[in-house]
């Protein structure tokens, strides 16, 4: 294995494993950061273990991603010889851990939409998604009551837990639009049905936020201006700077295996 | 003819109960069998391809069992086996025998409610304690030391213990 990027033929299946494998590899690698920092015990396994189940869906992904290119790229290639450009997750997933309210706030949006998404995605007519996707759907249903519990607490509690969730939603609202967009390369496979529209899923998650948020005092921005990039590559500043990080074994010691 | 038929379902047999016989290395009395994620032993002349299903996406027991079934099969004279991941259909812990979950009880950690169902998933509980069998429990933190696990404690004997979640 050399240390050079890969390169990784973008059939629309294969842009479509990638996008959501980068996903969930980001943001579990976001959550491990928390590894040893989390303001309590249960906190750090609980941030630990949601990151497990995202690194895991990542893996399948990936692997589905190399099967179907069918070159000699697998899931360690695609996860650490891409470089930022080469990514395709969404803005949301690689905003910085922030402090503790940003961290859940993210969680929340991610998983009120992962929830839904791989639910729906169960009924694919390409039966590894379909199986990623129902054990997927359980573990975010589990993450995203874990995130909901915490926006209620964090919002309905002192001044200070308020101010700082509420000042999360509002940074973090522009990079929930990406989610919802629909290329033309992902609109074939919806037609195919092996991919889902996530477009008709906006309303579902609306009334999920809508209702926690409210629980928790909080209040939903109302601007409708959105960030969009991550799914073409174009990402913010922060990815590169996780990349360093996540690659920096195999870019040093290419091929290096436990 | 019926002699290669009958020494491949004994091959077979052979080549199941070595894999069976490997355990979860993070709840050690717990076989690949107990747990539902041996699916299938195939004997082709003198090669043995193995599949299993993983339980959590992201359960690193997974590539332990993997390597262990490859080492219980070259233990019983079975060369260059093979494992392959089945992901379809997905694990869930109604695949878990019986005997398992007696099995997870003794050794202190309560099994699976019998319904991977969203209600048994997010619903009232009543997670019996494994260590004195009352109903009197409460969840204290809802991840443990591993994926499959959460923390509760029982309110009678008032001792911590494992609950293998519902998946």
């Amino acid at each position: 294995m050399s240390s050079a990027n890969i390169q990784v033929s973008e059939t629309p299946l294969v842009l479509y494993a990638l996008r959501r494998a980068d996903d969930a590899l980001i943001l579990g690698h976001r959550l491990s950061e928390w590894c040893g920092h989390a303001p309590m015990l249960e906190e750090d396994m609980a941030l630990s273990n949601i990151a497990l189940d995202l690194i895991g869906q990542a893996r399948e992904l990936y692997t589905y991603a190399a099967k179907v290119e069918g070159r000699d790229n697998d899931e360690d290639k695609l996860a650490y010889l891409r470089d930022v450009r080469q990514y395709r997750n969404l803005l949301l997933v690689e905003q910085p851990n922030g402090d503790f309210a940003q961290t859940l706030v993210r969680q929340f949006f991610y998983s009120a939409f992962a929830d839904i998404y791989w639910r729906a995605m169960m009924a694919s007519r390409d039966a590894t998604l379909a199986a990623v996707a129902a054990k997927s759907e359980k573990e975010s249903a589990y993450h995203l009551r874990h995130a909901s519990e915490w926006i209620v607490r964090l919002g309905d509690g002192t001044d200070e837990s308020h101010a700082r969730a509420q000042a999360a939603i509002d940074h973090l609202w522009a990079f929930t639009g990406e989610m919802f967009a629909v290329d033309d390369g992902e609109r074939a496979l919806i037609h195919a049905g092996i991919a889902i529209d996530p477009g008709t899923l906006r309303g579902h998650w609306l009334t999920t936020l809508s209702d926690v948020v409210s629980e928790a005092t909080l209040v939903l921005p109302q601007n409708d201006w959105m960030q969009q990039g991550g799914r073409y590559g174009r990402h913010s500043e922060h990815l590169g700077h996780l990349l360093s990080e996540l690659q920096s074994m195999q870019r040093t010691f290419p091929g290096l295996t436990w | 003819m019926v002699t290669v038929l009958e020494r491949d379902s004994e091959l077979r047999k052979r080549a199941w109960d070595a894999a069976a016989s490997v355990v979860d290395p993070e709840i050690p009395v717990l076989t690949i069998a107990d747990l539902g994620v041996l699916r299938d032993v195939s004997v082709d002349g003198d090669r043995v391809e193995v599949a299993i299903t993983p339980t959590y996406s992201g359960c690193p027991a997974m590539n332990m069992i993997a390597l262990e079934i490859e080492i219980a099969l070259e233990r019983a004279g079975f060369h260059r086996p093979t494992v392959r991941t089945v992901l379809s259909p997905a694990w869930t812990t109604d695949w878990m025998s019986e005997e398992g979950r007696r099995k997870l009880r003794a050794y202190g950690i309560a099994p699976p409610q019998a319904s991977s169902s969203r209600r048994a998933l997010f619903g009232e509980q009543a997670v019996e304690c494994p260590q004195c069998g009352s109903d009197k429990t409460e969840l204290l933190s809802e991840f443990g030391s591993t994926s499959c696990k959460a923390l509760w404690r029982c309110k009678a004997c008032r001792e911590p213990f494992d609950y293998f979640k519902c998946h």
